[in-house]
């Protein structure tokens, strides 16, 4: 299949890795051309967040698509998704508490610990934190690919903090945290109904072995 | 001439700014009869709207006018805050009345040009901050709200003002999305109301109103938070009882019927004790009663603010 041999193909990393830093350079762009509108701080915000919501998403697509598409060769992709979306999920953190708190950490402790909102953006990017730094090869061998991929598990965590950190943050329209919020629920609901058939399944062999005697 | 100018004319391109700069030695110089030439309201959106210097002005430095009509709150145009901008060309604003009614010995459907000949028009430099925490500050154009008041003669039982805004899903499309129930509906105490600072809003920057500002005319009550001004005003009621309020219908914890500018009393999900002025890049503290209180301070004592938010 067509699909196949361009996915696995290494060169591809390269455009798909450059394509993922174009809603960065965007930013730069309109900084440059001062068109981020009346509060560029809030433009950056918006657009931080908003990018670290659609990376978690598509990382979180990515072993459904392998299965419903057939294509196990997404896989070489999942780590550089992942790790985009802590770093949009930075850059918003940085800007959190650069260009809004300017590094006051009593207000922001305050915030964190006062702020609903602000608690569930913070643990969902606490949550990206262990993920990043064991991405590497490294760690898959000195963790056991089990234990890793439970470490892993974290990102549902993350994804569903975001979505409650944007659905508690609005004032009253909430189709775009909605819609995030039912992208996720997709995403995990396909994971929960391939685990329940796998295991499923397990229970209809052992069923079969149990039963000759 | 004046009037030719299309309508897509910004107002930094109208007028040069050392002009714009020095239009306090300008104003000056012309007397009080200016304002009497622009009874003859131009129907198009930039029409010049000239006026007098108003009292309460501060010094401090106006907004952009490119941001103060690009940047807004107005839900029933969408929720983005460039929304309005984008989708407000579509009201229509004139013809326009305001139904004046209730605890009144005058009521009275008034023309919009009926109410502008009410007053001379003045030019007031507010602060504006919202209730999300950024603040403009606005060369307003109008009157102090209680001119209209006083003309409609309240009667005993006048305590509090209602306001309601147009709300027409035909010219508002956008607005079932908001989250927020409509027609859109204010209110002051009838104190509140009548203090002089309380401006009946026509115009900005030398212009009448654009539509995403509230056009053709709002309240502005500087010393409350934004959304207390409310815009595209229908109806002013004159009742008894405090009036049911939008944003208080929509979440009462969080936006109370008084909406007094407090450093103090945070919204529940973010802190009200500073804001970020538009155009600057650090923040600012916020000011009690937003550097009103000399003011209004006394429209208030004996009251628990944080009680009453």
């Amino acid at each position: 299949m067509a699909w196949k041999r361009v996915l696995s193909n290494r060169g591809l990393k390269i455009p798909v890795f450059l394509l993922c830093l174009v809603p960065v350079l965007l930013l730069v762009l309109r900084y440059l051309h001062q068109e981020l509108g009346a509060n560029p701080i809030e433009f950056i915000t918006h657009a931080t967040g908003d990018w670290t919501l659609r990376f978690l998403a598509i990382t979180l697509a990515i072993s459904p698509l392998r299965r419903l598409l057939g294509l196990p060769d997404l896989i070489r992709y999942r780590r550089m998704l992942g790790l985009f979306a802590f770093f949009y999920g930075c850059l918003h953190f940085t800007t959190y508490f650069w260009l809004d708190k300017f590094f006051d950490f009593s207000e922001i402790a305050k915030d964190v610990v006062k702020r609903p909102y602000i608690t569930a953006g913070f643990v969902g990017f606490i949550g990206m934190v262990p993920l990043a730094v064991t991405s590497t090869a490294g760690w898959i061998r000195r963790l056991g690919g089990r234990r890793w991929q439970m470490l892993h598990r974290l990102i549902y965590l993350s994804a569903i903090a975001g979505v409650i950190h944007y659905l508690w943050l609005v004032k009253s329209d909430v189709r775009k945290p909605a819609l995030y919020g039912a992208i996720v629920l997709v995403l995990l609901a396909e994971r929960a109904i391939t685990a329940f058939r796998k295991s499923a399944a397990a229970r209809a062999r052992g069923a079969i072995k149990v039963r000759p005697a | 001439m004046l009037f030719k100018r299309g309508a897509e004319i910004r107002y930094s391109e109208v007028t040069p700014r050392e002009t714009y700069l020095n239009r306090r030695s300008f104003l000056a110089a012309i007397p009080l009869a200016g304002a009497a030439l622009f009874t003859t309201r131009a129907s198009a959106a930039a029409a010049k709207l000239a006026a007098i210097k108003g009292p309460f002005s501060t010094d401090e430095k106006p907004t952009p006018f490119a941001d103060v009509s690009t940047y807004n709150n107005f839900y029933e145009f969408g929720t983005g805050k460039d929304d309005p901008a984008k989708n407000a060309g579509r009201l229509k604003t004139s013809p326009w009345s305001i139904a004046v009614e209730g605890a009144v010995g005058k009521p009275k459907v008034f023309d919009l040009e009926a109410i502008m000949k009410m007053a001379p028009l003045e030019e007031r430099i507010y602060r504006h901050r919202c209730v999300e925490a950024w603040s403009i500050v606005v060369p307003w154009i109008g009157f102090s709200l209680n001119t209209l008041i006083k003309a409609v003669e309240p009667t005993a039982k006048a305590k509090f003002v209602a306001f309601q805004s147009l709300y027409d899903p035909k010219q508002m499309p956008a607005s079932r999305y908001a989250g927020i129930a409509f027609p859109y509906v204010e209110g002051l105490r009838i104190d509140e109301a009548m203090h002089p600072l309380a401006l009946l809003c026509f115009g900005m920057y030398g212009q009448a109103l654009p539509n995403q500002d509230g056009a053709p005319v709002r309240l502005v009550v500087p010393w409350k938070y934004g959304f207390k001004s409310i815009k595209s005003i229908v109806k002013i009621k004159f009742v008894e009882k405090e009036p049911p309020t939008t944003w208080n219908l929509s979440n009462a914890r969080e936006y109370g019927f008084y909406s007094n500018v407090n450093p103090t009393v945070d919204h529940p999900r973010w802190s009200q004790s500073s804001e970020r002025r538009l155009g600057e890049f650090g923040k600012r503290k916020t000011l009690m009663f937003n550097g009103y209180g000399d003011q209004v301070a006394s429209l208030y004592a004996g009251m628990d603010l944080r009680k009453n938010y």
